[in-house]
């Protein structure tokens, strides 16, 4: 696409609220005879292709991750540096 | 008086809620599709369970968007009467007429049973039929039913007597041999501040009938009925 940059965002659960899919993979690995990983949290990851200057696709990226890729009520967002 | 059902792609329970609403109850009730911003001139609304938008993303972070949800809102901000029932708890959490968050199932697993609720509120439109304590056997039928929210705001949905059932064992405790999801305090369904909109996980509409099993989710129905008789008699005054 012209003038087209990539985002990459990453949504997780907030330190504190239960993971349970986490909890699992972690158990899972204690199974395996991983036991030093004490800890996992999942999460997911979306690859944004935008269309804009890099002043606002920074702004209009924000509004996309609160509204509606991540719940602010259970999660939390962070966006790499655009390409 | 007259009900109103969301129908969202992947509503599930939408001909459920009509069945129960038209058939057993015996009043007046419309599907309402997700792309219309008309309620139809609804009393009450209920948004149904099932997998709006085949629950990609979030359990109900899309069907949020509907122009439909606008109007919803906006008739739940003036007062008007609203049930999320499952997916349709997931869409008012997501749209902002509940608090907090349904989480996957702590065994992340997908429950489909029978539960036991007791009524915490018997104060509210949604249960007015119902005694405080009562225990009503309504089914249950989610992967993503895990009630969350932080410590501060659970403590004030408790002190505001917003829970409105919770899960229980046939003593009627809350035991977390009950609990089957996870949910903070065994919390099975929760109204906001100003006590207009509902939300549980289990499925009122598929305990209507004694044939269904049980008979008890019923008493949802009659309360909102009972509730607007009330209300327009008083208006009638």
């Amino acid at each position: 696409m012209p003038n087209s940059k990539k985002a990459l965002v990453f949504v997780k659960l907030k330190e504190g609220v239960l993971d349970p899919q986490g909890v699992t993979i972690q158990k899972a690995l204690a199974q395996m005879g991983y036991d030093e990983f004490v800890g996992v949290r999942s999460g997911r990851f979306f690859e944004l292709e935008v269309l804009g200057d890099a002043e606002n696709i920074e702004t209009r990226i924000d509004e996309v991750c609160s509204k509606l890729l991540a719940n602010p009520v259970i999660e939390d967002y962070q966006v790499e540096p655009i390409k | 008086m007259k009900f109103g059902i969301v129908t969202f792609p992947g509503s599930n329970c939408d001909y459920d809620a009509y069945a129960a609403v038209k058939h057993v109850l015996g009043e007046d009730v419309d599907f309402l599709w997700h792309k219309s911003s008309d309620l139809a001139g609804s009393d009450i609304v209920i948004l149904p369970g099932g997998f709006s938008y085949g629950d990609y993303l979030r359990s109900g972070a899309i069907a949020r968007f509907s122009p439909i949800m606008q109007e919803v809102v906006a008739f739940a901000n003036s007062g008007g009467l609203v049930v999320g029932i499952c997916n349709g708890f997931q869409v008012a959490t997501e749209v902002g007429l509940l608090p907090g968050a349904l989480i996957r199932n702590a065994h992340l697993r997908f429950s489909c049973k029978q539960t036991l609720l007791r009524v915490e509120n018997a104060e509210t439109p949604f249960t007015c039929a119902c005694t405080k304590g009562e225990i009503l056997e309504i089914p249950i039928a989610h992967g993503d039913g895990n009630y969350y929210n932080f410590e501060g705001n659970i403590a004030e949905l408790e002190a505001n007597n917003q829970v409105a059932f919770r899960y229980v064992n046939a003593a009627g405790e809350v035991v977390p041999g009950a609990n089957p999801n996870g949910s903070i305090n065994n919390i099975a369904g929760i109204i906001n501040r100003e006590g207009n909109v509902l939300g549980m996980m289990p499925h009122p509409e598929r305990a209507v009938e004694s044939i269904l099993g049980s008979a008890d989710g019923l008493k949802v129905f009659e309360s909102v009925r009972a509730h607007m008789a009330n209300l327009q008699g008083v208006g009638q005054k």
